[in-house]
């Protein structure tokens, strides 16, 4: 049964969309400035059928998945070390907490100079900006584990590996979870961002070239896949992390 | 709450034909005490403060041992030096005639937080400990069976801790510990969380599994209700740094129950509790208001014996 939170949110959705429709279809948008948005998903489904972009698509994609899965390795195995290291982490925390308030793109030049033009400056920035929830995510994750399932597990003499691995690791996997959820947002923003600036391919280059060819349709198309693409994505990421949190409430 | 599998230990469940506690000696602390390196009031520098002791203690062989005292006076660390969870700073401990050093074999704990482990169910949660020893499945399967039916979990048996009460969870802590078969049990105000006719219920499961076991059993409680009521022996602690200043026999029968409170031996012994945690409570709470206080006040002692 859907709660009415649901109905709610839906209706909030809905009316927004059919309220551009409505502006848009009687001319108060002008065509050249908005496309309605049943013909942004007409049009949005002709190009999925012809395949004109299935290239920036799914180099997108990549470049999203890969920038995410090391924004979560390394950013795990930091924050793995960081909280193992109270001095160091003493050090660093106040440059984590006022990381995002630097402008990672300002650095692209940097990584064009040092991983060329193509799609490697493009994950570099995107892991850079993902990197830093996950690494926060871990360390929380890791103090808020209760003490007593530490001592708990010394009391049924697990080793040290067993204890990480059965205890630690699934008690933090909630904490971790979300830091998964936010790597996988930022690494989407990094991606599209970067390819505007930096790239000749990509679903970011390809609203690009569209806007600076007065593309409308085209344009408005793929933003429309990239707003559907990432809903879903953390949709999904979010009915998983719901239940994660289920079974902590106590 | 009887169980439908046969018990994994050599009593079986009846309190009049299990045999008494012995007197021969089960966990001997001697002369211990613990210390703790605490930031300064004033500076940040830190400065050495003794949680415990000296303490000296005898544990005998299946007895039911229960200690009371003010908060802060190092009833929790005389636990967990006890359970090899932390060593001393000095003196000894020896649990059956071995020097502890880290957890032993046969011990088992039960912690006044919830250690449930959200994760996984009942079930699992109970057999969990026997999985990670690599004990054969379906000796776990056994055992936890026979868990459930004891503590009354069956029905639950694939719920997770966060669908049951509180009372519940605990239940399902101590069966984890009931698993193992351990030898001692300690507990460190297991019902703290609970409501007073929760706890007198939990009460007597817990006389009932330490009629089952024929372990030791330590108690930490803060109620001396439950420690009257339940106990071979209390053992009154000081403020801190907390030593043993009372050691009260109760003269209960193996086969006592929270029905005991009817009784005027209850009374007494409650009465004689209070008369000396009263005192103790008392300088605890004028030393927590007294600043500077390292807390290394000259106090007579009773030797555990």
């Amino acid at each position: 049964m859907i709660r009415t939170e649901h109905y709610i949110r839906l209706g909030i959705v809905v009316g927004l969309v059919l309220l551009i429709e409505g502006l848009c279809r009687t001319g108060t948008i002008p065509a050249s400035v908005m496309i309605a948005p049943s013909a942004m998903a007409a049009h949005a489904i002709e190009i999925l059928r012809e395949g004109r972009f299935t290239h920036d698509i799914v180099a997108s994609f990549t470049s999203i998945a890969v920038a995410a899965a090391c924004a979560v390795g390394f950013g795990f195995a930091a924050g793995l070390a960081i909280h193992a290291m109270p001095g160091v982490r003493r050090a660093l925390e106040p440059l984590i907490a006022s990381y995002y308030a630097v402008p990672t793109f300002a650095f692209y030049p940097v990584f064009i100079v040092l991983f060329g033009v193509g799609s490697l400056p493009i994950i570099a920035i995107a892991t850079l900006l993902a990197i830093v929830s996950m690494i926060t995510a871990t360390m929380t994750g890791l103090d808020r584990i209760p003490h007593a399932f530490s001592k708990t597990a010394r009391v049924m003499r697990l080793g040290r590996w067993q204890t990480v691995w059965h205890v630690k690791l699934p008690a933090a996997l909630p904490h971790l979870f979300s830091g998964v959820r936010l790597a996988v947002s930022h690494a989407f923003i990094g991606v599209i961002a970067s390819e505007f600036i930096l790239s000749g391919s990509g679903i970011g280059y390809a609203i690009s070239y569209a806007y600076n060819n007065f593309e409308n349709a085209d344009m408005y198309a793929l933003m429309l896949l990239v707003l559907v693409s990432v809903t879903l994505i953390n949709s999904a990421l979010n009915h998983v992390d719901a239940r994660f949190q289920a079974r902590r409430r106590r | 709450m009887t169980s439908q599998c046969p018990s994994p230990h050599l009593h079986l469940v009846d309190g009049s034909d299990t045999p008494p506690a012995s007197i021969e000696p089960h966990v001997v602390l001697s002369g211990v005490t613990k210390n703790f390196d605490t930031p300064g009031e004033k500076t940040a520098r830190k400065t050495r403060m003794q949680a415990l002791g000296p303490v000296d203690l005898t544990l005998r062989h299946g007895e039911f041992f229960s200690v009371v005292g003010p908060s802060g006076c190092g009833k929790s660390t005389l636990l967990e030096v006890i359970a090899g969870l932390t060593a001393p700073s000095a003196g000894t401990v020896q649990f059956e005639g071995r020097p502890v050093s880290g957890v032993p074999d046969g011990v088992g704990v039960v912690f006044q937080e919830d250690a449930s482990f959200p994760w996984l169910t009942v079930r699992e949660n109970i057999g969990f400990g026997l999985r990670m020893a690599g004990v054969d499945g379906a000796e776990v399967a056994r055992r936890v069976g026979y868990a459930l039916g004891f503590m009354g979990l069956r029905d639950f048996a694939n719920a997770y801790p966060a669908q049951l009460s509180g009372g519940m969870r605990q239940r399902m802590c101590i069966a984890r510990t009931l698993v193992i078969a351990p030898r001692l049990i300690l507990l460190d105000e297991p019902f703290g969380a609970l409501d007073q006719q929760t706890r007198m219920l939990m009460g007597d499961e817990l006389l009932r599994l330490w009629r089952e076991t024929s372990a030791t059993v330590l108690l930490i409680t803060h109620a001396l209700d439950e420690a009257a009521v339940l106990s071979d022996r209390v053992g009154v602690m000081s403020s801190r740094p907390g030593r043993f200043i009372d050691i009260i026999e109760t003269g209960w029968q193996r086969d006592r129950s929270s029905q005991s409170v009817t009784t005027p031996r209850f009374g007494e012994i409650t009465a004689r509790l209070w008369e000396t945690l009263r005192t103790e409570s008392l300088k605890a709470m004028q030393a927590d208001e007294r600043p500077g206080n390292g807390g290394e006040m000259s106090r007579p002692h009773v030797r555990g014996r």
